[in-house]
């Protein structure tokens, strides 16, 4: 099951960065949203993947059963799907008001803060 | 059906059953104050007035415990509360040591300076956004950042002050602010995620991420485990967020667009949060691999050091400059940490200390001066020096500061630098130091002899300082004259908390009192 979510992650990570060197905002939020993901499913394959072994210490024992998997990396996921979550609505926002008040969302063109001549400063007194 | 099991569990294997002492909880409330304030404030959106009457003394509040906190850390050694009462690495853990005392004291007080500046600064529309709560989430998240000893815990502390900071960053949604946002933004979340995939990767390979149980298992993994990995992983993250060369550009795209006092706190507090990470995990967590990264470090380093130089040269406006003026000083403290020696650490330390005031007082001090005189260009500036004499004395103080020229605090880490450097051998690391010093010195001379000596090109109206500017400059300058004239004890406690990385024995022990590691 490992490798089969190993190759998964990769494929997400590829698509990522794919999306994120993009010039169009839009096609970068989509990188970051993807990004996200993968991060998360790296995290959770890396927690061990396991059918019909739940994390239930027995009565009698100390620790795990063999091969149960690691409940903390998905107690992680879960702060970091909110977080991700959380930035991405934001981003989305941020993006459409750029898109609405600089009027495009070619990031090439996005010089308002960074002119593409600025002024240089005195050469003299 | 059967009849529930009772078993007596012996909780004392799992959990700190003693009470905690009352001095202990000093560790935690810089965070509780913040958050709980910030939380306040923002149900108190509506009265103007009262957020600020609420918000000066809450940082007030924080400077005097982060001095307390730092006392008592001097007195007793690293000091750690767990979380929920469970006994490490179980729970998660607040450890502060020195270093971290340090480091979010000079937050403390570069925060209380830009909240009294703010007075005036941020109008009615700013305080209607949100600045004042903003400003203490974002003191919360820095807190938490420099204080907490679980890596996972620094990973949600990063994200804390990163939308704190859009917030703060958006405050007014000018065009050229939503601009330079999306930069910032972008960037610094993609630096946040690469961090989150090596929590992960640090988790996978010890077990666990209480950092003093990583800084103890690291030895007994490292024949097997991909440590070399991680580290470039963890430097390329902190890096982004330090904004070291080759991934500092967000950095001069976003700092001029927000308020100058928005400006200021990110350059003071921002920058060095990513200095502080990567000190806290590639000296003290992953020595052998900071080693065999060092050159790479030290190239980084020194060509951030030039290259802020040089940018600065180039800028007219002088809030881009300044920004340029923030890379640069990383560039030192990467110096520093590429050495890894005492002597380099501590130098590090200690700028990255200076250059937490300095900066924000830079910035405050262009705001005032674009105040004075109408803009923040350089074309346009003049004529400060026959306007206000005492603000020019302030200002000469302070660039001489930023500099690197006796005898203010800019000199003293530079000096340690410079000779930690030739002691290695590595001459052209104490060169790139000199060099960028030199560079900054033609740029803060130029900036002096257009806005401050060249006569006012237009006729401007009379403005006088306000207390509210006039007080938080007035304290930056004293600590930064005060760290100059008398840098014994700063340097010793730079000293102490750069042998207490590099051996982190009293850090451990904090953690486990008992030695025993499970």
């Amino acid at each position: 099951m490992e490798p089969l979510f190993a190759i998964l992650v990769g494929l997400f990570f590829a698509a990522a960065i794919y999306l994120m060197l993009s010039k169009f905002s839009i096609r970068i939020m989509l990188g970051i949203a993807v990004l996200g993901n993968a991060v998360n499913l790296l995290l959770f394959t890396a927690g061990r993947l396991t059918r019909e072994v739940p994390p239930i210490i027995a009565a009698n024992l100390d620790t795990l059963p063999n091969g149960a998997a690691n409940p903390l990396p998905q107690a992680l996921i879960l702060t970091a799907i909110v977080i991700s979550f959380s930035f991405l609505a934001f981003l989305l926002v941020l993006t459409y008001r750029a898109y609405q008040d600089i009027g495009t969302d070619n990031t090439d063109e996005m010089r308002v803060a960074e002119p593409v001549d600025p002024p240089l400063p005195p050469m003299g007194y | 059906m059967a009849a529930p099991v009772s078993t007596i569990t012996d909780l004392s294997a799992a959990m700190v059953t003693a009470p905690v002492p009352l001095a202990n909880w000093l560790v935690i409330a810089p965070v509780a104050l913040c958050i709980t304030l910030g939380a306040a404030l923002l149900m108190m959106r509506g009265s103007l007035r009262l957020q600020a009457q609420v918000a000066i003394p809450g940082l007030a509040g924080l400077v005097l415990l982060d001095a307390a906190l730092l006392a008592k850390v001097v007195a007793d050694g690293p000091l750690t509360m767990v979380m929920g009462r469970w006994l490490p690495p179980f729970g998660i853990a607040f450890t502060v040591d020195l270093f971290g005392a340090l480091m979010a004291l000079a937050a403390a007080i570069a925060a209380l300076a830009g909240g009294l500046f703010a007075l005036k600064d941020v109008t009615e529309s700013g305080r209607r956004y949100g600045f004042f709560p903003f400003l203490l989430l974002l003191m919360a998240g820095v807190s938490g950042a420099f204080l907490t000893g679980d890596v996972f815990n620094l990973y949600v502390w990063f994200e804390v002050l990163l939308i704190s900071s859009f917030g703060m960053l958006i405050l007014g949604s000018e065009r050229g602010q939503i601009d330079g946002a999306m930069k910032y933004a972008v960037l610094n979340l993609i630096g946040t995620t690469l961090f989150l995939i090596s929590v992960g990767i640090v988790y996978a390979v010890f077990g666990t991420l209480n950092m003093a149980d990583i800084a103890g298992k690291v030895e007994s993994v490292r024949d097997t485990a991909p440590l070399m990995t991680l580290s470039a992983l963890l430097l390329l993250a902190f890096a982004m967020k330090a904004a070291a060369f080759p991934v500092n550009f967000w950095l001069p795209a976003s700092y001029h667009t927000p308020r100058i006092v928005v400006s200021a706190l990110f350059a003071g507090l921002l920058t060095k949060v990513g200095v502080y990470a990567l000190i806290r995990v590639m000296v003290m967590l992953l020595p052998i691999e900071r080693e065999q990264l060092s050159l790479l470090i030290a190239a980084v380093g020194a060509a951030t050091i030039v290259v802020g130089a040089l940018g600065a040269l180039a800028q007219d406006d002088i809030r881009k400059l300044l920004g340029y003026v923030v890379i640069s000083g990383i560039g030192n403290m990467l110096v520093g940490i590429a050495l890894g020696t005492p002597g380099g650490l501590s130098g590090a330390i200690f700028y990255a200390l200076h250059s937490m005031v300095l900066m924000t007082a830079l910035y405050l001090l262009a705001g005032q001066a674009a105040a004075l005189a109408g803009g923040f260009s350089l074309t346009a500036l003049g004529g400060l020096y026959r306007k206000s004499g005492g603000f020019a004395a302030f200002s000469f103080i302070l660039f001489v500061a930023a500099c690197g020229l006796p005898p203010f605090s800019g000199f003293w880490p530079k000096v340690i630098l410079v000779r930690a450097s030739i002691d290695v051998g590595a001459w052209w690391l104490a060169a790139a130091i000199l060099i960028g010093g030199f560079l900054l010195t033609v740029v803060f001379g130029r900036v002096f002899l257009l806005a401050y000596w060249r006569p006012a090109t237009a006729p401007q109206a009379a403005v006088s300082i306000s207390w509210q500017a006039g007080l938080p400059l007035f304290i930056l300058t004293a600590i930064v004259v005060a760290f100059g004239i008398l840098p014994e004890q700063l340097l010793d406690m730079a000293q102490a908390a750069a042998t207490g990385l590099i051996d982190p024995t009293a850090y451990l022990q904090s953690v486990f009192p008992d030695g025993g590691m499970p």
